[in-house]
């Protein structure tokens, strides 16, 4: 129905969900003349989220990291949310849904996207306090309030997940990120049957296990019962586990519940049916996403609901609209192990041959499934590593570009010449959102999109799971667009190109670099750049080893160029080094008597040290003698280099520790203390799985194992906050050091400015598996050059500060004023809050306007 | 510091002498006082070209501006502020990054070796 100009109708959208945002999301955007006045009725408490990333919420608890843009609808008046409040009437004669809490509703246009509901198998205590689902944040909440008290009562130990598919897998990291041992119980004979095979699954189950997930497949759960705090689960095999909690994710039916008590038509097997345009059979009453069977069929994907929720909007909107079909390619990192499967992955096809590559060494699984001729990709399974998934899935139904075995050869994706060249303009390479390769081409070259994130804002692509960015990128270079990846206007090299430049050269001064290399003068990014990749190879080509000698002072940001951190006002902070966080009484009141002295604010800070704020440029090297003097050294808190090595107490205090975390701890950072990085660099120990240390928010984070040390790699905080990827387990102190020192230098070598750990490894063709085949297994032959690098580092190292006092020259900058040494800066002044100095904050002067 | 009086470059100004021309290393920047506590920053660019403004960086207020790299943009020469990087043309003040800002410039001259800010 089309309506008409004047009054806006209702749209009455039943479920808050993924799709029924999408719905509002697309009819307001094209409805600019607002036709439609649209009025969501949502069970859940909370606006939508992306229930597809909700086990990431099990990484930070923070709920905000879900949140989908434009959730609230805040802003716009024709939309209107009641949230917690489900539909539980509907009159399709009247016209009317009515509310659990009363509230009628008119509508002139009814969708249902109810979504669906989790199954729970009838099983003999199912219901039990202590069995859970897993589909809300609620859910979610209600897990890990179980699993903390089952932990606070009797040491957390084990969950058992019912239901080995793509969701129940989900649930066991989930599980197992709360600290407990997941069992995964699956009837089928394998994991995940419904999107791989049997080589693919033997393969995840064995990679799994590695990450302590214990796998029982090809059995049922016969029976639940709960003794105290405990549960005990009987499986159809005879096993019995012994488990705190219950989750049930054993597949998920479609909620036609409320669409079949008001007379609607259901499909035999569950979902409300509506035709190929989503239409029940009743006038202006449709449905979409996964309560939707679309001509009898419903799908538990995302994309599918969104092309659903387009194809509904379109038509309120007076255009047509008929759904597509769906792709149920599935690409996901399923506790850190990838999975994709994509077409007509069991060979049902008639003639279909399969092609496998199954390297039980490298741990990975490929599956291509060809035509009879061999000629046409019907599809696949990729385990272990999915990285040609992007390239392979567009193609099927097409010309293969090579021969299927050669595709699938190690780094087949390149070498066997399959491309982004190779792809049809009609090939979707966005599935979230949908888009072709033909759409994206044409953003670039007609609409001008020179960048990912010009190409995202146009077209959509890459802004759901994120999947396709990669692509995206591979598209820019193929039509020809050059990404810069040039350090800046001076230097066209990007900073890793730089860093081999002068490794080679020899060149050890910024000026000689610029000349030879670069145009110009420099600027505030290269200088600092250069400068850093100059003292980081220091050892190795013979710069001046301090990082003020000479012309490198100039090219320092201000924190090195004064070896501290400078603060609004111009004052600057004082930060000692403090290993591991473990001090003495003595030095503890060396640095209470330097503040008192100097009346610096202290602070304890996150990274479990204390830092000294407020003293101006004269005074630091008055504080750092008396630091120095008592046998302390810079903390680097101001450089691009090794900040801290965060400890817990570990197994020299602490009941549960099982190695000395905190000795741990002392050693790394002394070990790589100094070290000038692309970016600051944090890493922590802890002594035992408990993880007080907050290891796996760190670059590199260490958990102490009965049998030694796991290693983890890539976590940071701030602004996009990761956690650290297991890299490898069990070393003993020797491998995890040696790994370790790979791991920076390998770091230092090759990441871009300004980049940390974690997205570096992410840009890494091949990521955390390259990563680990070259500082581990020593894949580039470069093992013996990285090593040989950190002993250099770690013998030349000296401390900065003490450096800077025995040398008369250097001391001579840390003056306020060169024409009156010691005259205080005017603009600088102090108040009392809270019994100790803070500065008062500048009224910004007059600025001269031109 | 000393202040002289000179009648024959821009008239009316008040020459300070600051430092000595070595005491800015080539690529850096010092803060000088003058008589009526201005804090002016003084730059020496690697082509021993001299240069002055005030030190306040206007976007913060804070007197920094000695401290910040020095380089150039497409021939410009200019002082990145070291708080948050906002850029300024060392021959006239001006802005880079936001042309309705700026900030004062000074005269430099040479003599003898000494370094000499004017200030009207
Ligand atoms: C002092 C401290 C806050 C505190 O009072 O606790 C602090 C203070 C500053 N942090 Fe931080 N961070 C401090 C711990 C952290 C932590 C927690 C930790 O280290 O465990 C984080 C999150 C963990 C992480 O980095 O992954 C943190 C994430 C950041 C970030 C975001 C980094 C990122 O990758 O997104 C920045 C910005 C940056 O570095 O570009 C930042 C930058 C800064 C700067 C340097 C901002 C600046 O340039 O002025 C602050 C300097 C203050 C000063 O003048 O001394 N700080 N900062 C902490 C010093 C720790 C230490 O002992 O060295
Ligand atoms: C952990 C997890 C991981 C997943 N991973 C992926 C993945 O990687 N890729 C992928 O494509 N899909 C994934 N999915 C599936 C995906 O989340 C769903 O396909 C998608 O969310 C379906 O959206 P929907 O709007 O149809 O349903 P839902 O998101 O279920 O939304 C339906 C909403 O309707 C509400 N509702 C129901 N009845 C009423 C009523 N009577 N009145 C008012 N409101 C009502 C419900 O409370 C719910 O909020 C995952 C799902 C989960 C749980
Ligand atoms: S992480 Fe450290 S402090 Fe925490 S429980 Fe384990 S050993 Fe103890
Ligand atoms: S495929 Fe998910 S965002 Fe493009």
């Amino acid at each position: 129905m089309v309506p008409s100009p004047g009054v806006p109708k209702t749209l009455v959208v039943v479920g808050n969900g993924m799709v029924g945002h999408r719905l509002v999301e697309a009819v307001r955007a094209e409805d600019t003349g607002g036709s439609w006045r649209v009025v969501v009725l949502a069970e859940e408490p909370r606006p939508t989220y992306d229930r597809v990333a909700l086990s990431s919420y099990a990484d930070s608890w923070d709920a905000s990291g879900l949140e989908l843009d434009r959730a609230d609808y805040a802003g716009d008046d024709l939309v209107e949310l009641r949230l917690g409040d489900a539909v539980t009437v509907v009159d399709t004669e009247r016209r009317t849904v009515t509310t659990g809490s009363g509230h009628e509703q008119a509508y002139d246009a009814l969708v249902f996207a109810t979504g669906s509901r989790p199954f729970v198998p009838p099983v003999t205590g199912h219901d039990l306090p202590g069995c859970f689902v897993y589909r809300t944040i609620e859910d979610l909440d209600a897990i890990r309030a179980a699993a903390e008290h089952s932990a606070s009562v009797r040491g957390r130990r084990a969950g058992m997940v019912v239901g080995g598919g793509l969701l129940g897998l989900e649930a066991a990291k989930a599980l197992r990120d709360m600290g407990l041992s997941p069992h995964v119980v699956e009837m089928a004979p394998r994991l995940m049957p419904l999107q791989i095979d049997d080589g693919g699954g033997a393969l995840l189950r064995r990679l799994v296990a590695d990450l302590d997930v214990t796998v029982h497949t090809g059995t049922s759960t016969e029976r639940i019962e709960r003794d105290g705090d405990r549960m005990f689960a009987k499986l159809g095999n005879g096993t019995e586990l012994d488990v705190d909690l219950v989750v049930f994710s054993a597949g998920v039916r479609p909620r036609d519940d409320l669409a079949r008590a008001h007379g609607l038509a259901v499909a035999e097997r569950g979902g409300i049916l509506v035709d190929s345009s989503c239409r029940t059979a009743v006038p202006d009453v449709y449905a979409i996403g996964e309560c939707a069977a679309v001509e009898g069929r419903c799908y538990g994907l995302v994309a599918p609901g969104y092309s659903m929720a387009e194809i509904v909007a379109a038509q309120l909107l007076g255009r047509d609209g008929t759904f597509p079909g769906a792709d149920l390619s599935t690409k996901l990192k399923l506790l850190g192990v990838d999975v994709a499967s994509f077409g007509d992955v069991h060979a049902s096809t008639e003639g279909a041959l399969e092609v496998v590559v199954n390297d039980a060494v490298s741990g990975t699984y490929k599956k291509l499934v060809v035509s009879d001729d061999a000629k046409t990709l019907l599809g696949g399974v990729l385990v272990g590593d999915a990285s040609d998934y992007n390239l392979l899935r567009p193609l099927v139904g097409r010309a293969l570009p090579a021969e299927p075995a050669s595709i699938l050869a190690p780094s087949g994706g390149a070498e066997g010449g399959v491309g982004v060249d190779a792809l049809p303009d009609e090939a979707q390479i966005c599935s979230c959102n949908a888009v072709s390769k033909g759409a994206i081409n044409e953003a670039i070259l007609a609409k001008g999109c020179d960048t990912v994130a010009s190409i995202k804002g146009r077209t959509n692509a890459g802004t759901g799971c994120g999947s396709c960015v990669p692509m995206l990128s591979k598209l820019l270079d193929s039509c020809g667009v050059e990404q810069s990846t040039a350090v800046c206007e001076h230097f066209s090299q990007s900073r890793a190109e730089l860093f081999e430049i002068v490794h080679a050269t020899r060149i050890t001064t910024f000026s000689e670099l610029i000349s030879r290399h670069g145009t110009g003068k420099g600027c505030a990014i290269c200088k600092p750049a250069v400068a850093s990749i100059l003292a980081t190879l220091a050892p190795l080509i013979g710069t001046p080893n301090h990082i003020l000698s000479g012309e490198q002072a100039t090219l320092q940001d201000t924190n090195d160029r004064y070896l501290a951190n400078l603060q609004r006002g111009g004052t600057y902070s004082v930060v000692p080094r403090i290993p591991g966080g473990e001090i003495t009484p003595e030095k503890l009141m060396v640095i209470a008597e330097v503040a008192r002295d100097f009346g610096l604010y202290t602070k304890i800070t996150g990274g479990q040290r204390i830092d000294l704020f407020g003293a101006t440029v004269d005074q630091l090297p008055l504080i750092w003698r008396r630091l120095v003097d008592a046998g302390m050294e810079s903390g680097h808190a101001y450089g691009k280099a090794l900040r801290t090595v965060k400890s817990c107490v570990g197994s020299t205090w602490c009941r549960y520790g099982v190695q000395d975390s905190v000795g741990m701890a002392i050693e790394l950072e002394l070990r790589y203390r100094g070290l000038r990085s692309p970016h600051k660099i944090k890493a922590g120990v802890s002594g035992c799985a408990r993880e007080c240390a907050e290891a796996r928010g760190k670059d590199f984070g260490v958990i102490a194992t009965e049998n030694g040390w796991n290693l983890h790699v890539g976590g940071n905080g701030g602004a996009m906050p990761r956690h650290a990827q297991l890299l490898a387990s069990d070393l003993d102190s020797e491998t995890l050091i040696r790994t370790i020192d790979r791991f920076l230098m390998f770091y230092v070598r090759t990441a871009d400015r300004l980049q940390r750990t974690a997205p570096w490894i992410e840009e890494m063709e091949g990521g955390l598996g390259h990563l680990r085949a070259v500082i581990m297994e020593d894949s580039l032959g470069i093992c013996d050059d990285l090593d040989a690098a950190m002993a250099k580092h770690v013998g030349d190292y000296a401390d900065e500060w003490r450096g800077v006092l025995e040398d008369p020259e250097k001391l001579s900058r840390f003056s306020s004023f060169v024409n009156a040494p010691g005259a205080p800066d005017p603009t600088i002044s102090f108040r009392t809050e809270r019994e100790q100095k803070v500065p008062v904050l500048l009224g910004v002067p007059e600025v001269v306007s031109r | 510091m000393t202040a002289v009086t000179d009648v024959s470059e821009p008239q009316g100004m008040t020459w300070t002498a600051v430092c000595a021309e070595q005491a800015v290393v080539p690529g850096g920047g010092v803060a000088a006082l003058l008589p009526d506590d201005q804090q002016v920053a003084v730059f020496r660019t690697v082509d021993d070209e001299f240069f002055a403004l005030s030190n306040i960086d206007p976007f913060c207020g804070a007197a920094v501006l000695s401290r910040g790299i020095l380089g150039d943009s497409e021939g410009v020469p200019f002082v990145a502020s070291p708080m948050l990087k906002q850029r300024f043309d060392l021959r006239t003040g001006s802005c880079l990054d936001d042309d309705s800002v700026a900030v004062a410039g000074y005269p430099v001259r040479l003599r003898d070796g000494i370094v000499h800010v004017g200030s009207p």
